[in-house]
C-alpha cells in the first residue's frame, strides 16, 4: 500500500531539509510542471479526480478552472493555502506541515503555476508554532535554491510565497473570512458570489486550497492521474489522512486508501474500543458532521458514500462517543464551541446558536422539558443551509439534528430524571 | 510610541503585503510580544504606524482571541475545551487547574504567574487532553502531570530571577 503524503514523514523527527527532500525525488514535479503549459497541468489534476480535502470535496481542477486566465486577467492573482486547522477533533494538517514542509511548498508552486498566480500565502493558525518555524526555514531554502522568487529555475514564471501566521478564531478557516483576516480586517465571511476565484484577496482572482489538497499535487504531476486513481478504493482519487480520537485503544492518524470503510479504520488501525467502554456513535469528519451509529460502520469513508449514508467525510477525523460519555453533554460541548466561534455577523447564527447552547445547558442540568426537544429541532432546521452567510451554522446543525435522532432516549431520560444520568 | 525594535520587526514584514492595513495583526502580535498585552497605548501606537483609525484597529484587535486587550500573567495557559479533550477528561483537569492556581477561567493568579484561558481544539486530539503554555504544547495530561509542569515553570522563573539578581 502506497502512502505518498506521509512517505517522508517520521513523527517526532526533524523533517527533510531541501537536499534530503530532493534526494527523495522532491521538486521533480515542479521541473516537470514548468515544462508543461498551465492547461496541461490542469488536465492531469482534473483527470486524477482530486477532490478538496478541506471537507467539502469540491473537485480541485474545477475550482482552479474559474480563475480568469490570459493577458487580460486582473493581476496580481493569488493562491492561498488554508492551514488554519481548527476543526475540533482534527489533527492531520499539522502532521503534513511539521513533517514535510517542502512537500506543501512544492504543491503550492505547481498549483500557483497552474492558475498563473503571482503571490501565494500560507495562512497558518497561531497555535502551530513548530510548523511555523519549519515552514520559515523551508521557505528560505526554497528561495535560495531558486524554486521561489523571480524566474523559477530559469523559466518565465515567478512566484512570491509568504507565511502569514494568524491570531486565532475558528471562522478564519472559512475561505472568505480567511480573505478578510489576511487583509487585516475582522474575519467576517463575505457573500458569495462573487467567488474568490473572480474577486478574492484585495478584489483579485484568488484560489484557496487546503494543506492536504495541495500536498497531493506534486505526486499527481509526478506519477500521473491513473496512478493516483488506483491508490483509492472508491471513485474519488488518492489516499486520505484518517484520524481517530476518543476512547479507542490506539488513537492516531493514518494515511489509507480513500474509501477505506469506517469499521476497518476503527478496529484495525485504532485497535477498537478501550476495555470497559462500548461504542455508541461517532462524528466522522470533525465537529460539523452528522453522527454515524453502529449499523453504518461498513460505509466507505469517501465523499459520496458518506453523503449517501447521511453524513459527510468532512476532515476524515473521527471523534468517538462511548457509553460512559453523555451524548447531551457532548452536544452541549459542541454547540458551546459553535456559539462561541460564531463571528457575530448574521443573526440566525449568533442568536440561534446561543439559544441552542442555553437549552442544552438546561437539559444537562436537569431543568429541561419535552418542549425543548421540539425547539432544538426547529433551531436545527433554521440553521440549515441557505439561511446564513457561511457554513458555520449549518455545520453546527449537523451533530445537533443527528444527535437528537440517534440519542432521543438519552434526552428523554434527562427530562424524566431531572438530571444528567452520567453525573 | 513604538520602540525601535517593534518598528524594525513590523517593517521586516512590510514586503509580504500590498498595503499597511494587512499588517494589523502582525503588528499587534509584535507589540503584545514586547509588552505582554495590547494596552490602549499599544492600539494607538500601531494605528498611527499603519495609518488606521484607532477605533478601526480596536475592532480588529478584539475580534481575535490571541490578541490580549487585558493584562495577562507571566505565562498564559491555554486549556483545550473542544470535544475530544472534553471526552478524555477536560472537566477534571479544569477543576484541578482552577484549584491549584486559585483562579477561574479567564483569570490571573494572585502572584501574576499564570493566566488560565479555555481554548478551542489545539490539534493533538490523539493525545487528548492537551494544553499549551506560552509556545509549548503539553499532551496526554492528568492531574499529576499538570502539577509537574506547573512546578517546572515556577522553578524556571525562580532560577531566572536568581540569575538576574546575581548579574546585577
Amino acid at each position: 500500500m502506497e502512502t505518498p503524503l506521509t512517505n517522508n514523514i517520521s513523527p517526532g523527527k526533524e523533517p527533510a531539509d531541501l537536499r534530503q527532500y530532493e534526494n527523495a525525488g522532491g521538486y521533480a514535479a515542479v521541473r516537470k510542471a514548468l515544462r508543461l503549459a498551465p492547461a496541461e497541468v490542469m488536465a492531469i489534476v482534473e483527470e486524477s479526480n482530486l477532490r478538496g480535502r478541506g471537507g467539502a470535496g469540491f473537485p480541485t481542477a474545477k475550482k482552479w478552472s474559474f480563475v480568469p486566465m490570459g493577458d487580460d486577467a486582473p493581476r496580481p492573482k493569488y493562491l492561498i493555502c488554508n492551514a488554519d486547522e481548527m476543526e475540533p477533533g482534527t489533527f492531520k494538517d499539522r502532521l503534513l506541515l511539521e513533517g514535510d514542509p517542502h512537500q506543501l511548498i512544492e504543491g503550492m508552486i505547481i498549483s500557483a503555476y497552474t492558475v498563473q498566480a503571482d503571490v501565494a500565502y500560507i495562512f497558518l493558525r497561531w497555535a502551530y508554532k513548530l510548523a511555523a518555524e519549519r515552514l520559515e526555514s523551508a521557505l528560505a531554502e526554497a528561495y535560495r535554491q531558486g524554486y521561489l522568487g523571480k524566474n523559477i529555475l530559469g523559466s518565465e514564471y515567478s512566484l512570491e510565497l509568504h507565511l502569514h501566521v494568524s491570531a486565532g478564531r475558528y471562522i478564519c478557516g472559512e475561505e472568505t473570512a480567511l480573505l478578510n483576516a489576511l487583509e487585516g480586517k475582522r474575519a467576517n465571511p463575505r457573500a458569495k458570489p462573487p467567488y474568490p476565484q473572480v474577486s478574492g484577496l484585495w478584489g483579485k482572482p484568488t484560489v484557496v486550497n487546503s494543506v492536504e489538497t495541495l500536498c497531493n499535487v506534486p505526486h499527481i504531476v509526478n506519477r500521473g492521474a491513473a496512478w493516483f486513481k488506483n491508490l483509492s478504493r472508491s471513485a474519488d482519487g488518492g489516499t486520505k489522512l484518517y484520524g481517530v480520537s476518543g476512547r479507542v485503544k490506539k488513537p492516531g492518524l493514518w494515511e489509507l486508501p480513500m474509501g477505506t470503510p469506517i469499521r476497518e479504520i476503527l478496529e484495525e488501525h485504532a485497535g477498537g474500543m478501550q476495555g470497559g467502554y462500548r461504542f455508541r456513535g461517532l462524528l466522522p469528519g470533525g465537529a460539523s458532521t452528522n453522527f454515524v451509529v453502529a449499523d453504518q460502520l461498513d460505509v466507505a469513508m469517501d465523499f459520496d458514500s458518506m453523503q449517501v449514508a447521511g453524513s459527510r467525510l468532512g476532515t476524515g477525523a473521527m471523534i468517538i462517543l462511548d457509553d460512559k460519555t453523555c451524548p447531551v453533554g457532548m452536544l452541549l460541548n459542541l454547540e458551546h464551541f459553535f456559539a462561541q466561534e460564531s463571528c457575530g455577523w448574521c443573526t440566525p447564527c449568533w442568536s440561534g446558536l446561543s439559544w441552542i447552547e442555553q437549552i442544552l445547558q438546561g437539559l444537562e442540568e436537569g431543568s429541561g422539558q419535552s418542549s425543548d426537544l421540539e425547539r432544538l429541532q426547529s433551531h436545527a432546521r433554521l440553521l440549515g443551509p441557505g439561511h446564513t452567510f457561511c457554513a458555520l451554522a449549518p455545520g453546527a446543525a449537523e451533530p445537533l439534528q443527528s444527535g437528537l435522532k440517534h440519542f432521543g432516549d438519552d434526552f428523554h431520560r434527562h427530562i424524566r430524571e431531572k438530571r444528567c444520568p452520567w453525573r | 510610541m513604538l520602540s525601535k525594535q517593534e518598528k524594525q520587526q513590523i517593517e521586516a514584514k512590510v514586503h509580504h503585503y500590498p498595503n499597511k492595513r494587512a499588517l494589523s495583526l502582525e503588528a499587534l502580535k509584535i507589540v503584545q510580544e514586547h509588552r505582554g498585552w495590547v494596552t490602549d497605548e499599544g492600539i494607538a501606537d500601531v494605528a498611527e504606524a499603519l495609518q488606521l483609525r484607532p477605533a478601526e484597529l480596536e475592532g480588529v484587535a478584539t475580534f481575535y482571541n490571541m490578541i490580549f486587550r487585558k493584562p495577562v500573567g507571566k505565562h498564559v495557559i491555554l486549556l483545550c475545551d473542544s470535544v475530544s479533550c472534553w471526552i478524555m477528561g477536560y472537566e477534571r483537569l479544569r477543576e484541578h487547574l482552577t484549584t491549584r492556581l486559585g483562579v477561574g477561567l479567564g483569570e490571573t493568579s494572585v502572584d501574576q504567574q499564570f493566566t488560565l484561558l479555555p481554548n478551542v481544539c489545539l490539534g493533538a486530539c490523539d493525545h487528548a487532553p492537551v494544553m499549551m503554555i506560552d509556545n509549548a504544547h503539553y499532551q496526554d495530561l492528568d492531574a499529576g502531570k499538570i502539577d509537574e509542569i506547573l512546578a517546572m515553570y515556577r522553578q524556571q522563573d525562580i532560577e531566572r530571577a536568581d540569575g538576574n539578581t546575581t548579574d546585577q
